[in-house]
């Protein structure tokens, strides 16, 4: 049997699976057993009231889901009181996850949710759906670096910064990100996409663009786990259309340390669960003891200098 | 976060294994189209599934076809459960992808649905006469009513609604559980909402009408919910809403309702879909 723990920071986790925020709620444990996982993430939350976004707030994309929910929030007392108790029932690392419009709410916030409860907070500092035009923090170096240096002053609880896809080069947004402080980087939200309904003309979303999920966007994010773990020494958990062990493999070679199951939780609630079986089986199949062996375990050594060097 | 020692079972919620939702891997009885707009699929389905109550859905994973490739789950309320024969069943108009992709199953075929989701019908003891109003495809929503109200013997009138004759599917089914039926159809001009209207006036005249029942048309739920306040009659109805998840994570599938003049949003999947008709926004 395969050793499946993995460290992420100071943060050790039985497993490297994990959910994707916004794909997950103790609703899950209705149908499946979330002691299995290697930690538990929240949806993201801002300090105040949020509604969210106009319906319709999903569609499908051919095999790949759009969605623009808004980060509905009932707001950091709520997130205290009622959501952090709900998972206190659970026996894997709770990482919570916010998100803010301005680097001096987020702290503030980022201090109010460094709680005993919670083992790790995850920055949500690109979310595409947060303002009309898909702005984030995470779309420009400076703004990252400025926004995660005023969060890694609000707290000593390992810091998770999630990036952006939505860049010309991520691995510059990285190389930001880990120099303002981030203990690990969650590599990637979704895609800025939209959909047009053929039959009325109109924008499928009612907030006309949304992010893409699913397997459409894996080989997207793929490669910018492969350039930011070429490029940064924090640990990377990768996040990106994750549906099968092989997925799982695949970014785990590719450099990341732990992943992220987001849409396939919405086709199939036990996907983690059932990931988690069938990763065990590939490593004990293909002679892998220990996964961390296999974190960046992608053969590219012997490839051209100038190619490695051109994937920057 | 504080270290809690492993779920015991008791700590579970009820159910099989202490999981009440399941991934139920169905087998298809029969799949066959009732007229050339519904469909109807009967399934055996495993023990979880047969704990579905009225009003409340499953997330089917409808199968890939040549022509259709849906992705994401398609919610739909469960139209029969008949826990004797191991089955449940449902009532279906294939229209988009999911529910086209669905009607290509055959007898044998397995269908995974989650569930049973969702919050169902409530019933009052107290109440000795419901009227259920339903139109379309909400026909098949309101039929486990018929059912539900049988076993706590509540009367029922049911008053179903559609374009033609031979869409009113329900009312069979209605009849044998010893509901009173009346149909309206765009095809009789019996339909419009002013003859509806007369027609539960009557009921609420004569003391037959404890609490309101809807599914399936905008219209006919803001007509029941004036009379239910202008009567003072409590009333249910069941809402629909493009989900992803079906559990209560996403948060795609909200719908607006008026609690004491604020205006909240409410998950269709795990809040309802059942709802406080007084509360229920036109949508």
């Amino acid at each position: 049997m395969v050793a499946l723990g993995v460290r992420v920071g100071a943060l050790a986790l039985a497993n490297p699976i994990m959910p994707a925020s916004g794909t997950f709620s103790p609703e899950m444990g209705q149908v499946t057993d979330l002691n299995l996982l290697g930690a538990l993430v929240t949806k993201s939350i801002t300090r105040e009231f949020r509604s969210g976004n106009p319906t319709p707030r999903v569609a499908e994309a051919g095999a790949g889901m759009l969605n623009s929910i808004g980060i509905p929030s009932k707001g950091l007392d709520y997130f205290l009181n009622e959501t952090i108790p709900a998972y206190r029932r659970y026996t894997p690392p709770l990482v919570a996850s916010i998100s803010a419009h301005s680097p001096d709410v987020f702290a503030a916030l980022c201090r109010d949710v460094s709680v005993r409860d919670v083992d790790a907070i995850e920055v949500n500092i690109s979310c595409p759906n947060l303002e009309a035009d898909g702005r984030a923090f995470a779309m420009h170096p400076d703004l990252t670096l400025q926004v995660m240096r005023e969060l890694r002053a609000a707290t000593h609880k390992p810091l998770w910064a999630k990036l952006t896809p939505n860049v010309g080069n991520i691995v510059e947004i990285a190389e930001a990100a880990e120099q303002g402080g981030a203990d690990a980087l969650v590599v990637a939200n979704a895609v800025l996409a939209m959909t047009i309904d053929t039959n009325t003309l109109r924008p499928t979303l009612g907030s006309i663009m949304g992010g893409l999920s699913g397997p459409p966007v894996k080989p997207i994010i793929l490669r910018m786990v492969y350039q930011c773990a070429r490029a940064v020494s924090v640990p990377i958990i990768g996040v990106g259309g994750i549906s099968t062990a092989e997925d799982v493999v695949q970014y785990m070679a590719a450099g990341a340390r732990a992943v992220q199951v987001g849409t396939a939780s919405f086709i199939r609630p036990n996907a983690m669960t059932d990931i988690l079986k069938d990763l065990s089986s590939w490593c004990d199949a293909h002679g892998y003891r220990d996964i961390n062996d296999l974190v960046g375990a992608v053969r590219d050594d012997d490839l051209d200098p100038d190619i490695l060097e051109a994937v920057r | 976060m504080s270290q809690q020692p492993s779920l015991k079972p008791a700590d579970n919620p009820a159910g099989t294994e202490g999981f009440p939702i399941a991934e139920n891997i169905c087998s298809v009885v029969s799949n066959e189209a009732v007229n050339d707009r519904y469909s109807h699929m009967v399934l055996a389905a495993p023990p979880i599934a047969l704990t579905a109550r009225a009003g409340q859905f499953f997330h089917l994973l409808c199968p890939q076809t040549d022509r259709d490739q849906p992705y994401l789950r398609r919610p739909m309320s469960v139209y029969r459960v008949d826990r004797d024969a191991g089955r449940i069943e449902f009532l279906y108009k294939p229209v988009g992808a999911g529910t086209s992709a669905m009607a290509t199953l055959r007898a044998g075929d397995a269908f995974n649905v989650l569930g049973p989701l969702g919050k169902g019908f409530v019933l009052e003891p107290s109440w000795r006469q419901i009227v259920v109003l339903g139109r379309g495809v909400g026909l098949a929503t309101l039929a486990p009513l018929a059912e539900l109200a049988a076993s706590m013997s509540i009367g029922v009138t049911a008053i179903l609604s559609a374009e033609r004759r031979d869409y009113l599917m329900s009312g069979d089914l209605f009849e044998s559980m010893g509901a009173e039926v009346v149909t309206v159809t765009d095809q009789d001009g019996t339909s419009a909402v002013d003859n509806v209207e007369t027609v539960l006036l009557e009921l609420i005249r004569q003391g037959r009408a404890d609490a309101f029942f809807t599914c399936g048309s905008d219209r006919l739920m803001q007509l029941m919910k004036r009379l239910g306040a202008a009567h003072n009659i409590p009333g249910q109805v069941a809402l629909e809403q493009q989900m992803a998840c079906g559990i209560g994570m996403c948060f795609c599938c909200v719908r607006s309702f008026d609690v004491g003049g604020d205006v909240i949003h409410r998950r269709v999947c795990c809040e309802g879909p059942v709802f406080d008709m007084q509360e229920a926004l036109s949508w």
